[in-house]
């Protein structure tokens, strides 16, 4: 058992002004499951995206080995013809298709360009059997759920003779019995000589199934375990996941922390895809004047879903649960009914929910407060000028003017855009979905800044964020957020990485 | 992880890339010029000087200048509506057949039923609004894709106009309505000798005089509102060229009208249009929120605007729009047939596309859809007038609009602005 099947050795991938991958090392025995673990933006995907041949060779450096053969991948079909399939989170399937022409969909069963019919779904059959789909096979990929959609991802894969399958996440999405069977599945494939690389933040689910575990942590191996001979638990994972240390990173900040401002009670979201999935299950959470409250939870927990529907009911059906500002219940139905209540929203996609590219910073800056700035439905243009000039000089906007064009701006002064934008409708709640993503260190700076000044104000701050030093080092009071429910609350002085991240990975008992 | 310290990154600190240069600009001594946003203006001069060239001058003569204008002011006025509908990210093919199908109801109103002009023109131009509240609903509350909706509206209203009409057409039209569509002011006081250039008239040239010193003082009083507000204004030079060159304009076109025929009274209707439309659409929230939705949707929804009665709007608005175009168009005329406003629709959106809307929507100005507009007609009659065969003007006409928007993509893409 101590073949390799794939070596990938000093692997670097740059993206312009960022080391995603810095010299990482992953090491894959023959027949295993082995599981990839880090915390968001530590470059896993990135790996399999190299590993997968969507970024080709020459695009990054070091060495992959597959099979004992040096491997040049140029594209994905390279790395298909070779055996490995990746599976993303998003399943690439064309839901008008059947089952059986998705299963091979690229790879038809065909004779002179005609499509064998019969031969498809003869042979489609005898797969979904493999993978234990019980369906027709010419049934549509739309009418069957997340999980067999899975299955049929699998079955896919298996129909190119797989010998390396990779699992981007592949439970994310899916509920407690089809993740059970999901797991079940794997076992047998391995079982079967089919090697799995699974990518996965549940961590019961890793210490459930893998052979091995690779800890990457900012674009850097930190180690590969095997997990009967160094007994590895969840702890253990959790303190390789976030060994760092905090430096200097984050202004220095008093609060003075007064009355409830916001409070959110038992909000439950259902998923508008998929019918009957809550992904917020119950929530409860209360927001006070002059605080800055966290919101953990690893991708898929339902963050940004939560605050959306708060935010004028902007995701999700089915949604039930009340809201109270200054302890009086209010009722939001859509975003003007918020930015009335003095709720705002900063997105945590500037570019898609957030900012018009194509148009200049005076103008976003005053998308969402133009009221004010009229009178009788006339914008007053001039003081639209001064007050966005104003913003520009106070958030420190870097452009040359506020007739600039945002597309143009760098991410965080486009940020700085977006902040300015909802404190123009002078909120008393703001909730701020990863305000420094994809930010420099020096802007992060800078926005931790003004978040700390919104809070002097008196203004209530709810910042969600993937990056546990980050609400560490902000935020006054944490929730942890874990496939949809509150799983834990935790006050400043008792907020440890390890604390947080072993409540955003506990699972529904 | 690099250690930084506090100092280094503070709020006023630089490092955050500095200011981004702007490319897509020209400089010329110091007059910069968007490239983007003033092609049109410089092109649309640039075929006006080569059909002069090219007809020996008949283009600018007094009475061509009028035909241009009154051959084209229904086409322009649709324009005005559709440029709204493109920033918005949407499209409306059904403009012909309404215009089709209101010029119809009116000629029936007036006609047929002897219905007082006024009355009637008010109840087309109603029509035209339960027309656009119609096809608005489809697209802004039912969520069907406005070209789908449209083409079929293009289908019904024709169906509609041929129901109403049978195979001939209705007429003549009040005396009023032809008027509007096709006369001109009358010359209240009298003539006045301008010289070489022989007889106008007063009253149209007072006119002028007035629309030059409106723009003037407007753009004087808005330059010292920035000014005050300490915002940057362009130099007084350049300000005193730029209003030189605007009255400049003005004063030739209203001069060579008063030595012709007055003031064609649609000219009077397009002008009152165009500045109450191009005020709508920059000064007032409801235009913002136009602009909004074409620019980024999603981001629109997310920024409080009520998207879904915005469109609607703007469809309602264009149904009025084309109301007036259908009478104006039957009315010059002097009946309302069948085929009226054929393929109406391809000319306003060939004109704001020509006009520098973007095609992915958020982009587009009135004055530039009239703009392109008028660089069609002007290709139009040019070539009619050196004699060129009809199918020779399609062509040209295709390759324009094709040329037209290719340069806009190219300096999106070249500016990186799409991204």
């Amino acid at each position: 058992m101590t073949e390799h099947i794939l070596r990938m050795s000093g692997i670097t991938k740059t993206f312009p002004g960022v080391k995603a991958l810095q010299d990482v090392n992953l090491s894959v025995r023959r027949g295993e499951i082995h599981a990839i673990c880090g915390e968001n933006g530590a470059g896993k995907s990135t790996l399999m995206k190299v590993l997968s041949g969507v970024y080709p060779h020459g695009d990054y450096e070091g060495e992959i080995t597959f099979e004992g053969k040096r491997c040049e991948f140029g594209g994905i079909r390279d790395s298909e013809h070779a055996g490995i399939v990746i599976i993303h989170q998003e399943l690439a399937l064309s839901p008008q298709l059947s089952i059986a022409e998705n299963i091979f969909l690229g790879n038809e069963r065909a004779r002179r360009g005609v499509i064998d019919w019969n031969r498809t779904n003869y042979e489609a059959g005898e797969l979904m059997k493999r993978v234990g789909l019980r369906e027709n096979p010419t049934t549509p990929i739309a009418d069957i759920g997340v999980g067999k959609q899975q299955l049929v991802e699998i079955a896919k894969a298996l129909s190119k003779e797989v010998k390396l399958l990779i699992l981007d996440e592949p439970t994310a999405a899916l509920n407690d019995d089809d993740s059970a069977h999901l797991l079940d599945l794997l076992r047998g494939l391995r079982d079967e000589g089919i090697t799995c690389v699974i990518i996965s933040h549940k961590l019961n689910e890793v210490i459930a199934i893998a052979d091995s575990v690779t800890i990457i942590r900012d674009g850097r191996t930190i180690e590969t375990l095997d997990m009967a001979d160094d007994h590895v638990t969840e702890d253990r994972i959790i303190s390789g996941m976030v060994g760092r240390a905090l430096d200097n990173r984050f202004p220095p900040h008093e609060a003075d922390i007064g009355e409830e401002a916001f409070r959110i009670e038992d909000w439950t979201v259902h998923s508008p895809s998929q019918p009957g999935r809550k992904v917020v299950d119950g929530a409860s959470l209360t927001l006070r004047r002059g605080e800055i409250v966290g919101l953990a939870g690893l991708m898929g927990a339902g963050r940004t879903e939560l605050a959306m529907s708060v935010f004028g009911r902007t995701y999700g059906v089915n949604i039930s649960g009340r809201l109270f500002k200054d302890g009086k219940p209010i009722d939001i139905r859509n975003v003007q009914d918020a930015i009335r209540h003095g709720v705002a929203y900063a997105t945590e996609d500037r570019k898609r929910y957030g900012l018009n590219l194509i148009e200049d910073i005076k103008r976003n800056i005053s998308a969402a407060g133009l009221k004010g700035l009229s009178s009788r439905g006339w914008v007053n243009e001039n003081e639209e000028y001064r007050v966005a000039e104003g913003f520009r000089k106070s958030m420190n906007i870097k452009a040359p003017g506020v007739t600039s064009v945002v597309g143009k701006l760098s991410g965080g002064n486009q940020q700085k855009v977006v902040l300015s934008k909802w404190i123009l409708t002078e909120p008393d709640v703001l909730i701020l979905d990863e305000p420094t993503r994809g930010i420099d260190v020096g802007a992060k700076y800078e926005i931790y800044t003004i978040i700390n000044r919104l809070a002097d104000q008196g203004k209530a701050v709810l910042v969600i964020s993937s990056e546990l030093p980050e609400l560490l080092g902000l935020c006054d009071r944490i929730y942890t957020l874990s496939e949809g429910r509150i799983t834990g609350e935790v006050p400043r002085g008792e907020a440890t990485q390890e604390r947080l991240m072993y409540l955003m990975t506990k699972g529904q008992e | 992880m690099s250690s930084i310290t506090p100092a280094d990154v503070a709020v006023g600190a630089t490092g955050d890339g500095g200011a981004p240069r702007q490319p897509g600009r020209v400089s010329l001594g110091g007059l910069s010029v968007n490239l983007r946003s003033s092609g049109i203006y410089i092109a649309f001069a640039l075929i006006i000087v080569l059909f002069s060239v090219l007809t020996d001058g008949a283009l600018l003569q007094p009475q061509n200048i009028s035909n241009i204008i009154v051959q084209n002011s229904y086409v322009l006025i649709l324009a005005i509506g559709m440029i709204l509908i493109i920033i918005a990210g949407h499209i409306d093919l059904s403009v012909g057949s309404v215009v089709a199908v209101t010029g119809a109801l009116a000629a029936v109103l007036m006609v047929n039923m002897g219905v007082a002009w006024p009355l009637a023109l008010l109840i087309t131009i109603i029509a035209g609004g339960v027309i656009g509240a119609w096809q608005g609903y489809w697209i802004a509350y039912f969520g069907i894709p406005a070209f789908i909706v449209t083409l079929a509206g293009m289908l019904l209203f024709r169906a509609l106009t041929l129901t109403v009409l049978g195979n001939q057409g209705i007429g003549p039209f009040p005396d009023q309505v032809r008027t509007l569509a096709n006369g001109f002011t009358d010359g209240y006081l009298g003539n006045i000798g301008l010289g070489p250039l022989g007889g106008a008239d007063l009253f149209s040239l007072l006119i002028g005089i007035i629309a030059i010193a409106g723009m003037v003082l407007a753009q004087w009083r808005t330059r010292g509102a920035r000014k005050g507000y300490g915002q940057a204004v362009e130099p007084v030079a350049l300000f005193v060229l730029k209003m030189a060159a605007g009255a400049a304009l003005i004063l030739f076109v209203v001069v060579q009208l008063a030595r012709f025929k007055n003031l064609p009274w649609v000219l009077v209707l397009l002008a009152v249009l165009v500045l109450a439309y191009s005020l709508m659409a920059n000064r007032t929230v409801f235009g913002r929120q136009i602009y909004a939705i074409g620019g980024n949707l999603q981001a629109a929804v997310m920024s409080g605007v009520k998207v879904k009665s915005v469109v609607f709007w703007i469809f309602v608005n264009m149904g009025v729009l084309s109301a007036i175009a259908g009478v104006i168009f039957a009315g010059r005329l002097n009946q309302a047939g069948p085929t009226a406003g054929n393929s109406f629709e391809l000319d306003a959106i060939a004109a704001a596309f020509i006009g520098g809307a973007a095609v992915q929507g958020g982009v587009g100005k009135v004055v530039g859809a009239i703009t392109g507009g008028l660089i069609m007609a002007v290709i139009n009659n040019g070539m009619s007038l050196i004699g060129s065969p009809s199918e020779r003007v399609m062509l040209v006409k295709g390759i324009v609009l094709l040329a037209a928007v290719a340069f806009d993509v190219w300096t999106k893409r070249r500016t990186g602005a799409s991204r």
